[in-house]
């Protein structure tokens, strides 16, 4: 087990967002979270990236508690987070961006006087994710400049260049066309498999892309684990389906 | 290619101004380069960090009368041990007061700069004992690479061996400034000025990087003080007040604080207009008033930033 959530619950105020939560995931799952706006997805998230802290439970990420640890130490233990509004650096160009991911991964971004151009690793690393992506006809161009689809990818791939042992996404394909949307898992899934990623979580709203990719589904309602089961058999489960998802979807699974 | 000719052109006529311009003209020199190396560090903090500082002229002050007590107090005279020791004064008392303001962003920070800049001031003022009070100290000429040029006129020292110090210390400082901005560092503290965020989730760790601009920043304005010092023979709190760090926000902005070299252009218009304008109305602060507001209506990335750099888009 990499990362592990025992009995998380998290209040805001007298509003209880996640009750009694235990979740777990292993090295070579692609796990997804599901459920209805208000469900708690986020709020998981946020718990098991340290970012909140749970008002009672624990977190682990390597048999380590990592509750309230902060991002920056969180990078540095080996797990990365994308957000669900796309972060870039929108001055600095796709290249630039990659090789800041690099260099804070070597830990070179303190070598105030050291060249950036001279920096083979950095260059290499960074070329190497730009590849990766599929991004590294458009290196020059600015993060700013980049259509949608793009700057999501760039923000995701920044944090693969971390090179991190887990990665936790919130809704990686909102807000770019559907075509994009199985374009950026593709290249994902692939770039995953390429720097020996040991698992991914995300959060997500489009059932094609859960249940095409994902390995396991934990279905969120009201801050509880409705369900915890393979595509398969959530797909299998229409009331479930339903009560996550809406009518709509259901009917097309 | 295109910037590498005109550095070079402006580098020879930075040179040949003493053989070719009136005297005049070439001591208006020793200010823009003594802000221009102010500027480089501002810059690192404004331009590519992010951060507004209100209170650079601290940095000033400092270095100045570190000028003053150095050659009055302590009879220290090489040039050479005054900018050591004033980048070190300058980085001692910085280190503090960055730990402080690097806690807060945007106008908090601002004032945070401010309000410590003023503290200096009103001590400058105060402690009149010590420092003078609003009459100043005095700063006596320096010796240049170990040799006293007492007996020369002041003109032809300013004009000739300081002038020539000066500029050396310039391209020094712009050298030095162009690896930290080229640096694996100076990548960092733009992915900070665009997302601190986001550079947080890549494992930047924000306040320490802006902490060590900060401070970098501080021993350029501490140096550039002491430069400032020698021309004028004497130092005063007014070197410390907020209106200086404000003329200073000002060149930045007047020379672009997006391009590296944007805030020496400032500087050096600024020093001429500020000398034209002044030569022709008494109310000098109204036309540039004027001025800053044009700029940051029409051309908010000031006079450099009206040659925009073309960026090549690859097709993908």
């Amino acid at each position: 087990m990499i990362l592990q959530a025992e009995n998380v619950t998290k209040y805001y105020g007298e509003f209880r967002a996640l009750h009694d939560v235990t979740l777990g995931v292993s090295a070579g799952e692609f796990v997804s979270i599901i459920g209805p706006n208000g469900a708690g997805k986020s709020t998981l998230l946020n718990l098991l990236t340290g970012l909140a802290r749970p008002s009672s439970g624990t977190v682990r990420f390597k048999d380590r508690d990592i509750t309230g640890i902060g991002p920056v130490k969180l990078a540095k233990l080996g797990m990365a987070r994308s957000f669900q509004l796309v972060q870039i650096f929108p001055d600095l160009t796709v290249r630039e961006t990659l090789q800041a991911a690099v260099a804070a991964r070597l830990r070179r971004g303190r070598r105030i006087f050291a060249s950036l151009r001279g920096d083979r690793d950095i260059r290499d690393g960074a070329e190497e994710v730009a590849a990766l992506f599929g991004l590294d006809a458009k290196r020059r161009a600015l993060a700013r400049e980049l259509p949608q689809g793009d700057k999501k990818l760039l923000d995701v791939a920044s944090a693969f260049a971390l090179r991190p042992e887990i990665i936790l996404l919130d809704e990686p394909t909102s807000g770019v066309s559907t075509a994009d949307k199985t374009r950026i898992m593709e290249i994902l899934v692939r770039a995953a498999k390429t720097i020996g990623l040991q698992a991914i979580i995300q959060v997500e709203h489009d059932m094609d892309i859960v249940f095409g990719f994902s390995d396991r589904i934990v279905a969120l309602h009201q801050g509880a684990v409705l369900a915890d089961a393979t595509p398969r058999e959530v797909q299998a489960d229409q009331r479930l389906v339903d009560m996550v998802v809406g009518r709509r979807r259901g009917a097309s699974a | 290619m295109r910037q590498a000719l005109v550095l070079a052109v402006a580098l020879a006529a930075v040179v040949a101004v003493p053989w070719i311009a009136p005297i005049y003209h070439v001591l208006l020199m020793l200010p823009f380069m003594a802000y221009g190396v102010v500027l480089l560090g501002l810059n690192l903090l404004f331009g590519y960090t992010g951060l507004v500082s209100f209170g650079h002229a601290l940095f000033i002050g400092l270095g100045a009368y570190t000028a003053a007590f150095l050659t009055g107090l302590f009879k220290v005279r090489a040039l050479e041990v005054i900018l050591l020791t004033a980048a070190v004064v300058a980085a001692v008392v910085a280190m503090p007061v960055a730990a402080f303001c690097v806690r807060y962003v945007k106008i908090y920070f601002g004032m945070l700069t401010l309000a410590f800049g003023m503290v200096f001031y009103t001590f400058l003022l105060k402690f009149y004992r010590l420092t003078g009070g609003d009459e100043g100290m005095p700063v006596a000429r320096p010796f240049l690479l170990g040799r006293d040029l007492g007996d020369m006129p002041k003109i032809e020292y300013l004009a000739g061996p300081y002038y020539y110090y000066s500029l050396v210390v310039l391209i020094v400082a712009i050298a030095v400034m162009w690896r930290i901005v080229h640096s694996p560092f100076g990548l960092c503290l733009k992915t900070i000025r665009d997302n601190p965020a986001k550079a947080e989730t890549l494992g930047i760790s924000v306040p320490h990087y802006r902490w060590t601009a900060f401070v970098i920043s501080a021993v350029y304005a501490g140096v550039g003080g002491a430069l400032l010092a020698t021309p004028t023979g004497n130092v005063d709190p007014t070197l410390a007040y907020w209106t200086h760090s404000g003329n200073l926000v000002f060149m930045t902005l007047l020379g672009g604080f997006a391009s590296f070299f944007g805030p020496l252009v400032g500087a050096f218009v600024f020093i001429y207009l500020q000398d034209f304008v002044m030569s022709v109305v008494p109310y000098w602060r109204l036309v540039f008033g004027a001025i800053l507001a044009a700029l940051v209506i029409f051309a908010p990335g000031g006079l450099l930033g009206l040659f925009p750099r073309r960026r090549v888009i690859e097709a993908a």
